[in-house]
């Protein structure tokens, strides 16, 4: 089961995360290989010859792509403790649905709030606020979209929260008085160890995106 | 309590289809509606509230939508004649497939298929010759991509196995998927539908060459 574990990784990138996350869930042990993903390396590229992208997992020498499926992996190697996902497969349908939604909606809202501008940014920022309330109608009065406990869904989307200021600078809102149930939760999660010591500070994050939005906008 | 099993769809969808070649395969008994999407029905708003989208599986009256997400509770739920491998090595690999279908090939088809214009459809062409050069080699030594029988990635690739070739006819697109030059690929399509639970799961070719063509048009008319 256990066996040598290496993560292609880039400290930002909110789906990387997702993958440390889980490992430190499980209190797995790892190698992180931290990319430079101007300039891809070999290894980069010969583990994900498709997206060419991280994160990547290597667990003894066979590569796992696409964060969702390496946080699945590792849920189900090591299926001894910290399950990320239920039990029940309704539930377990539940939360893959769940997933789905933030990697195909919140995710793809998120990125135009900081990589566009005028009217596009506009839609992008009203969008990204909208998938948020969805998410806050599914978590109810829930602790966690996992119930009691942190899981699957909750680990999916608080990495993004990592970049919430930067979302909230560059693209003008406020996520609190829009969305308080998901700041409330998202501070929640962050009183979890793991969580804390996993997702790098937002002022650090707000940075880097700042140099990012230039490759994307001109302003 | 006797078991109810619904599945929301429309007849010339591949995603739809996919979860009635599941069922099938486990020879579960279920009910077929027809959606028309332009004119959602309230059941389907009430099912999938989200998406509104098709297909949405309701089992004894609870919901499950997403089409890949569905193929896995139903692998879960009715565990005889299973789709999924047990390896989690092998899950995470079929997911990973799965996922590369949905993204990156169907927009490639569609492009090749109906793009604005020849240089459109040329390069989507190129481009779809490259991600089906990535599946021909996942078939290495099997006869499906499940194996020796067939799996959820098989039934994932329905859209490859079937509705590609109706839609090269319909658009008139040069084919894109030769046994010159997938030999693999071709064979396990020919195979696929030749398995009687996926037969039984497709549309009525004729029917829905035609529905294509109407709809989007015969947009490659030079050889």
């Amino acid at each position: 089961m256990a066996g040598e574990v290496v993560l292609l990784d880039f400290w930002s990138s909110m789906f990387a995360m997702r993958v440390r996350l889980a490992l430190a869930e499980k209190g797995i042990k790892y190698e992180s290989k931290e990319q430079d993903l101007s300039n891809k390396s070999p290894l980069l590229l010969e583990m994900n010859p498709i997206n060419k992208q991280v994160p990547v997992l290597i667990h003894n020498g066979k590569p796992v792509c696409e964060s969702l499926i390496i946080v699945q992996y590792i849920d189900e190697v090591w299926n001894d403790k910290s399950p990320l996902l239920p039990s029940d497969p309704y539930q377990r349908a539940q939360a893959r649905f769940w997933a789905d939604f933030v990697d195909k909606k919140v995710s793809v809202a998120a990125k135009n709030v900081w990589s566009t501008k005028g009217e596009e940014q506009e839609a992008g920022k009203k969008e990204f606020l909208e998938t948020l309330k969805i998410m806050e109608g599914e978590l109810g009065d829930k602790p966690y979209f996992g119930g009691e406990t942190f899981g699957y869904v909750d680990l999916s989307l608080i990495t993004f929260y990592s970049w919430f200021h930067a979302y909230e600078v560059l693209g003008n809102i406020n996520i609190e008085a829009e969305c308080p149930k998901i700041i409330a939760w998202a501070k929640r999660c962050m009183q979890k160890e793991a969580v804390a010591k996993t997702l790098p500070d937002q002022k650090k994050v707000y940075e880097f995106v700042v140099q990012l939005r230039k490759m994307f906008v001109s302003e | 309590m006797a078991e109810e099993v619904l599945v929301f769809g429309t007849w010339s969808s591949p995603y739809g289809r996919r979860v009635e070649m599941a069922l099938k395969l486990k020879g579960i008994e279920y009910k077929y509606i027809e959606e028309d999407l332009t004119n959602k029905s309230p059941s389907l708003l009430k099912y999938n509230p989200v998406h509104k989208k098709i297909p949405v599986l309701v089992h004894n009256g609870k919901p499950v939508a997403e089409s890949l997400v569905i193929l896995e509770y139903i692998d879960e739920t009715w565990k005889n004649h299973p789709i999924f491998p047990k390896d989690p090595y092998e899950r995470a690999n079929a997911r990973f497939w799965a996922k590369f279908i949905d993204e990156k090939c169907l927009p490639a088809i569609r492009k090749a298929c109906w793009g604005e214009d020849q240089k459109e459809r040329e390069k989507a062409a190129e481009e779809l010759s490259k991600l089906l050069q990535f599946l021909e080699n996942e078939l290495e030594g099997k006869r499906y991509f499940g194996g020796g029988t067939i799996g959820l990635l098989d039934i994932a690739a329905n859209m490859i196995g079937y509705w590609l070739g109706v839609f090269e006819e319909a658009s008139g697109a040069s084919e894109l998927l030769t046994r010159e030059k997938f030999p693999k690929l071709f064979n396990w399509a020919n195979e696929f539908v030749s398995v009687s639970a996926i037969k039984e799961s497709l549309p009525p070719r004729d029917k829905h060459v035609a529905f294509m063509r109407k709809r989007f048009g015969m947009v490659n008319t030079s050889k």
